[in-house]
C-alpha cells in the first residue's frame, strides 16, 4: 500500500506526514509522530481515551482517518500545558487527586478543556453529560467533576 | 533502641494530601505505559483466536501466513514448553491452545509482521481445522452429570465422585448447630440468586514489547500488576530462566486485579526468538473482553433465620461459582466472606466451582466476595422488611466485633464494622426523605486484605535526599503513599523523598499488586527499610560523638544525644550525616525483605438511593454514600478515590454489565458500546466517610483499603431497588429489560 503526504498543524506547528489511506489519526499520532499522550483503550470511539480537537470540535481520533486530517488544526494533550505552566485543567486535577491510573487523563482533559471553552460556567450535570464519552474507569468520576469545577470557577475570575 | 515494636499515632506527613510524584508526567501524556514505548526495529504482534466456544485443534497451517511478504515470524502453541506444574500448564495453554480451544477467543496462533496491517492480514492466511464439541457456558448446566466436559481430570480431590468433570472445586466453612439455630427462628428466608460474570474494564488494554535471544536473555516492558509475576510465567512458558529474563513493568491504565496474569508477553517473547527482533504487541479491546479476565458468574442458595427481634439464629449459603475453562479457587474466598459481617452461633457455607466454556477467571477486586455477600445481604435485607425491622440495627445487633469467632474460622481482632455502621446511622443520608418509585438499600461488605513477600531498598542520598526502591506497580497512588510514610519515619519533608518501582533484576521478589496490600506491605517494610537506616544513621553519629550506639536517638529528622549522660552534642541532620558519609563507614542505607502478615481484615458500609422507572425499567442512581475503616488513611484523596471507584464498578455490574453468550457459546458484546460501564452522566456524587481504627499489624494502623470498596454496591443497589419496585430482585445485572419484566410480571 503506498502511503500518501498530508500537511497538518498539531499543536501550533506545521507538521507533515505520510500515511496508508487505512490509518487513523490516532495510529499517526501515536507511531508516525510520537505523539502517545492520546491513548487507544477501544478503537471503536466508545471509551474517549483518543480525544483531540481536529479544527475546534473533540472527535475521537480512533474513528478520524489520518489522510483527512490535510490542512487541519489539531490539538493533542502534548500542547495543553505551556512549556513548564500547567493549564489550570492539568494543576487542578493533580491537587484534587482527579486521576489514579491516568490512562483516561489525557482525554478527558481535552474534552473538559473544550468544555470550559464552549461553556465556561456548566452546571455538575452539564459537566457529567459532556464528559460522558471519556470513560474512567478508577475514580468514579467525583472528583473529576469536581476539578473541572474548580478549574472553571479559577478560571471565570482570572 | 527497640525499632520494631513503635506504633506511631501522631503524624506529621501521614493524612496529609500530597501532590502525587508521577502527577505531572499523567495530565501532559508524557507518562509511558504498555503500548507507549517503541524499539528500533520492532515488528508488531498480533494473535488469531478461536471462533468457537468449544473445539479441537485438528490441524494449523501457517504456511501462507509465512509467505506473505513483511511476515518475520509465526508461533502457535507448539513453540512454547509444556510446563509440568499445572498452574503455569494452565497460563501456558492459554497463551496459546495446543489440542483444544476452551471458548470464544482462546488464542490459537500468533504473528510478527513490518506493520500493524501485514499482520492483521497474515493471521487471516491462518487455516486452522476445528472438529467442533459441545459447549457449555452456564455453570448450572455445567454441574450437570451430563454436560459436555470443559477439561477432563481436573477435579481436586476434594470434589466427591459422581459429578461431572467440571466440578474442579469444593470447599465447606462453618461452625454450630444449623438444625437448632433454624429451629429458634421466627422467621426463615431461603432464596437463590444469580449473578452475570463481568470485566475489570480497566481502560489500557494489556501491552508489552518483549526481545528474546536465543541465547535466552530476555527483556520484558509491559502493564502488569506484578513483574515477578510475569517473569516466572515467562520462564516457565518459554522454557528459560528466571534470572535471564528483566520484566519492567510500564506505568498501568488500570487493573482492578485484571493484570495479574499472563495473556500476551510468551507470546511476544517467542515471536521475538523466531524472529530475532523485539516485538510488540498491544490487545484490542475485543479481544480484551473476549480472551482475558473477567470474574466469576454465580448461582447461589441462601437460607437464613431470624427472630422476631432481629438476631439472626442460623445461616447456610451454597455458591456454585465458574471461573471459565480452567479449574480455580475462587469459590474458597466467597465461602469464607459470604457472613464474615455477622456474629453467628451456626454458620455453614459450602462452596463449588464448574469450568464452563468462558475466558479463565482473572481475580476481580475482592475475588469472589461481592456475589456472596450479595446474596446473603439480600436475604438479611427481606428478613428485616418482612419482619418491620430497621436493616442498620439488626446489622448492629448482629455485626461481628473483637472476638467474634468468624464464619470462616478466625477470632477477629480490632476491626471496624461496628464504627461504620454507627457511622452510616448518624450520618443525614440515612434519614433523609424519599419520593415515590425511590428506595434505599444499605450493605455491608468485607475483605480479608494481604500482606505477602515484599523487598524495599531505601537509600540516603549524599545531598540529603532519600530514594526508595520497591518491587511493586503504582495502581492507584502507591508511591505518593510510600514516599509519605518514608518522609514520616525519617523526619523529613515528603518532597525529600522519590519512590520508584524496580524491575525484576534491580530488587528480590515481590508479590503481585493484589489484596490491597502494597499500601500495608510495602508501606510497613518501607518504616523497617527506614528504621534501619536510622538505626546506621545513628551509629555513625555515636561514632563521631565518641558514646554509645544507644546514647544516640532519632528525633525529627535529627540524631541527637539521648538524656544529658549523653553529652551536650548539637543535633545532627539526615543531610549532614548524608554528606560525610563517605567518611564515615560508607555509604547508608536501609533494606527491608518480608512475607508480611497482619494485613487487618477491613470492613465497610454502602447507602444508597435509587429511583426505578416503572415505564422501562431503567435505576437511577439517586444519592451513595460509602463508610469505610482505612485503619490509618495515609493519603486521604487516594483512599476516598479506591472508596469511590469501587463503589462505581459495583454499581455497573449491579445495574449494567454482564457478559452476554449466545446459544453458539459466543460472547456477544465485546465491546465499550455493548458491555456498559457506567458513565459519569449514569452517576451522582459518591460520598465518602472514613473512619480510623488502628490494624495493630502495621506500625501506622494502615489497612489496604482498595478491594473492600466493590463489595457492599451490589447488595446496597439491589436492596434499594427491591424496596422501590415492590418485590425481591434476585439476579443481576438488574439491566432495565429484567427490572421491567419483574415489575411488570
Amino acid at each position: 500500500m503506498k502511503t500518501i503526504p498530508v500537511e497538518t498543524t498539531i499543536n501550533g506547528d506545521s507538521t507533515e506526514f505520510l500515511c496508508h489511506a487505512d490509518e487513523s489519526l490516532l495510529d499517526v499520532l501515536r507511531d508516525r509522530l510520537g505523539m502517545t499522550g492520546s491513548k487507544e483503550g477501544c478503537g471503536t470511539g466508545d471509551c474517549g481515551a483518543c480525544s483531540v480537537m481536529l479544527n475546534g470540535r473533540v472527535v475521537c481520533s480512533c474513528l478520524v482517518l489520518g489522510v483527512e486530517t490535510q490542512g487541519a488544526e489539531i490539538e493533542t494533550i502534548e500542547g495543553m500545558a505551556n512549556g513548564e505552566e500547567l493549564h489550570p485543567l492539568q494543576r487542578v486535577f493533580l491537587e484534587e487527586a482527579a486521576l489514579q491510573c491516568g490512562v483516561c487523563t489525557p482525554g478527558i482533559l481535552v474534552a473538559a478543556k473544550a468544555l470550559l471553552e464552549k461553556n465556561p460556567d456548566p452546571t455538575d450535570t452539564e459537566v457529567r453529560y459532556w464528559l460522558a464519552g471519556n470513560l474512567c474507569r478508577c475514580t468514579g468520576y467525583d472528583k473529576i467533576i469536581k476539578a473541572v469545577q474548580t478549574a472553571a470557577a479559577e478560571m471565570r475570575s482570572a | 533502641m527497640a525499632f520494631d515494636a513503635q506504633a506511631k499515632r501522631n503524624f506529621k506527613v501521614v493524612g496529609t494530601r500530597v501532590t502525587r510524584p508521577d502527577g505531572i508526567d499523567k495530565v501532559t501524556g508524557k507518562a509511558a505505559y504498555g503500548a507507549d514505548i517503541a524499539a528500533p526495529g520492532m515488528l508488531y504482534g498480533r494473535i488469531l483466536r478461536s471462533p468457537h466456544a468449544h473445539a479441537r485443534i485438528v490441524s494449523i497451517d501457517t504456511s501462507a501466513a509465512e509467505a506473505l511478504a513483511g511476515v518475520k515470524a509465526v508461533v502457535t502453541g507448539a513453540d512454547l514448553a509444556q510446563p509440568d506444574d499445572e498452574d503455569f500448564a494452565d497460563v501456558a495453554i492459554n497463551c496459546l491452545a495446543r489440542d483444544k480451544v476452551l471458548y470464544d477467543g482462546h488464542a490459537v496462533a500468533a504473528v510478527a509482521a513490518k506493520s500493524k496491517s501485514i499482520a492483521k492480514q497474515a493471521i487471516r492466511l491462518i487455516k486452522v481445522d476445528y472438529e467442533i464439541l459441545p459447549h457449555v457456558t452456564d455453570v448450572d448446566a455445567a454441574m450437570q452429570p451430563d454436560a459436555p466436559v470443559v477439561q477432563e481430570g481436573r477435579a481436586l480431590e476434594t470434589v466427591p465422585a459422581g459429578m461431572s468433570q467440571n466440578v474442579t472445586t469444593h470447599c465447606q466453612f462453618g461452625h454450630g448447630d444449623l438444625d437448632a439455630g433454624f429451629a429458634k427462628a421466627d422467621k426463615i428466608i431461603e432464596r437463590s440468586f444469580k449473578t452475570a460474570a463481568t470485566h475489570q474494564g480497566y481502560i489500557e488494554p494489556q501491552a508489552c514489547m518483549a526481545s528474546l535471544g536465543s541465547d535466552g536473555r530476555g527483556e520484558v516492558w509491559c502493564c502488569t500488576q506484578g513483574q515477578y509475576m510475569v517473569r516466572a510465567n515467562c520462564a516457565a512458558v518459554l522454557g528459560v530462566e528466571e534470572s535471564q529474563l528483566r520484566i519492567t513493568s510500564s506505568e498501568i491504565g488500570g487493573g482492578f486485579g485484571g493484570k495479574t496474569s499472563t495473556f500476551i508477553e510468551p507470546v511476544a517473547l517467542a515471536l521475538s526468538r523466531k524472529s530475532g527482533k523485539p516485538v510488540k504487541i498491544v490487545m484490542t479491546r475485543d479481544e480484551v473482553l473476549k480472551a482475558t479476565g473477567p470474574t466469576i458468574s454465580s448461582s447461589m442458595d441462601i437460607k437464613i433465620g431470624m427472630t422476631k427481634d432481629g438476631r439472626i439464629t442460623a445461616a447456610r449459603g451454597e455458591l456454585r461459582y465458574s471461573g471459565g475453562a480452567y479449574p480455580n479457587g475462587t469459590v474458597n474466598m466467597g465461602a469464607q466472606a459470604a457472613f464474615a459481617a455477622y456474629d453467628l452461633e451456626a454458620v455453614e457455607t459450602v462452596g463449588w466451582n464448574a469450568m464452563t466454556n468462558r475466558p479463565k477467571e482473572i481475580p476481580y477486586r475482592a475475588p469472589g466476595a461481592p456475589t456472596a455477600i450479595y446474596a446473603v445481604e439480600s436475604v438479611v435485607d427481606e428478613l428485616c422488611q418482612e419482619l418491620g425491622l430497621d436493616p442498620l440495627d439488626v446489622r448492629l445487633m448482629n455485626a461481628a466485633r473483637k472476638g467474634t469467632v468468624s464464619s470462616y474460622g478466625p477470632t477477629f481482632n480490632d476491626i471496624g464494622l461496628v464504627a461504620t455502621l454507627e457511622a452510616a446511622k448518624a450520618h443525614p443520608h440515612y434519614t433523609a426523605p424519599l419520593g415515590e418509585n425511590q428506595g434505599r438499600g444499605l450493605s455491608c461488605g468485607f475483605w480479608f486484605n494481604f500482606g505477602g513477600n515484599t523487598c524495599v531498598s531505601l537509600n540516603i542520598n549524599d545531598d540529603g535526599t532519600v530514594g526508595v526502591v520497591e518491587g511493586n506497580p503504582d495502581i492507584g497512588g502507591s508511591r505518593a503513599s510510600i514516599s509519605m510514610m518514608a518522609a514520616e519515619e525519617l523526619g523529613v519533608p515528603y518532597d525529600k523523598v522519590r519512590t520508584v518501582i524496580a524491575d525484576t533484576s534491580s530488587l528480590g521478589f515481590n508479590d503481585i499488586t493484589d489484596g490491597s496490600r502494597v499500601t500495608f506491605a510495602v508501606g510497613l517494610a518501607t518504616i523497617e527499610a527506614a528504621r534501619a537506616a536510622i538505626k546506621e544513621m545513628c551509629s555513625r553519629v555515636a561514632k563521631i560523638w565518641d558514646i554509645d550506639e544507644d546514647a544516640v536517638i532519632w528525633e525529627d529528622g535529627c540524631a541527637k544525644p539521648a538524656g544529658p549522660n549523653a553529652g551536650t552534642h548539637p543535633p545532627m541532620t539526615l543531610a549532614e550525616i548524608a554528606a560525610i558519609a563517605g567518611k564515615t563507614g560508607g555509604p547508608i542505607a536501609g533494606h527491608h525483605e518480608v512475607n508480611a502478615d497482619g494485613a487487618g481484615v477491613s470492613f465497610g458500609v454502602h447507602l444508597c438511593d435509587t429511583e426505578v422507572d416503572p415505564e422501562t425499567g431503567a435505576t437511577k442512581i439517586l444519592r451513595y454514600t460509602v463508610f469505610q475503616d482505612a485503619g490509618k488513611a495515609v493519603h486521604p484523596d487516594y483512599v476516598e478515590g479506591q472508596m469511590q471507584g469501587g463503589a462505581v464498578q459495583g454499581i455497573g455490574w449491579a445495574l449494567n454489565e454482564e457478559y452476554i453468550y449466545g446459544e453458539d457459546g459466543r460472547l456477544q458484546n465485546a465491546g465499550f458500546l455493548d458491555y456498559r460501564v457506567p458513565v459519569a452522566s449514569d452517576l451522582p456524587d459518591i460520598e465518602t466517610v472514613i473512619l480510623e481504627i488502628p490494624n495493630p499489624g502495621h506500625p501506622y494502623g494502615v489497612r489496604g483499603v482498595g478491594e473492600t470498596p466493590i463489595v457492599p454496591p451490589l447488595a446496597a443497589i439491589s436492596n434499594a431497588v427491591s424496596r422501590a419496585a415492590g418485590g425481591r430482585m434476585t439476579e443481576l445485572p438488574m439491566s432495565p429489560p429484567r427490572l421491567l419484566k419483574a415489575m411488570t410480571g
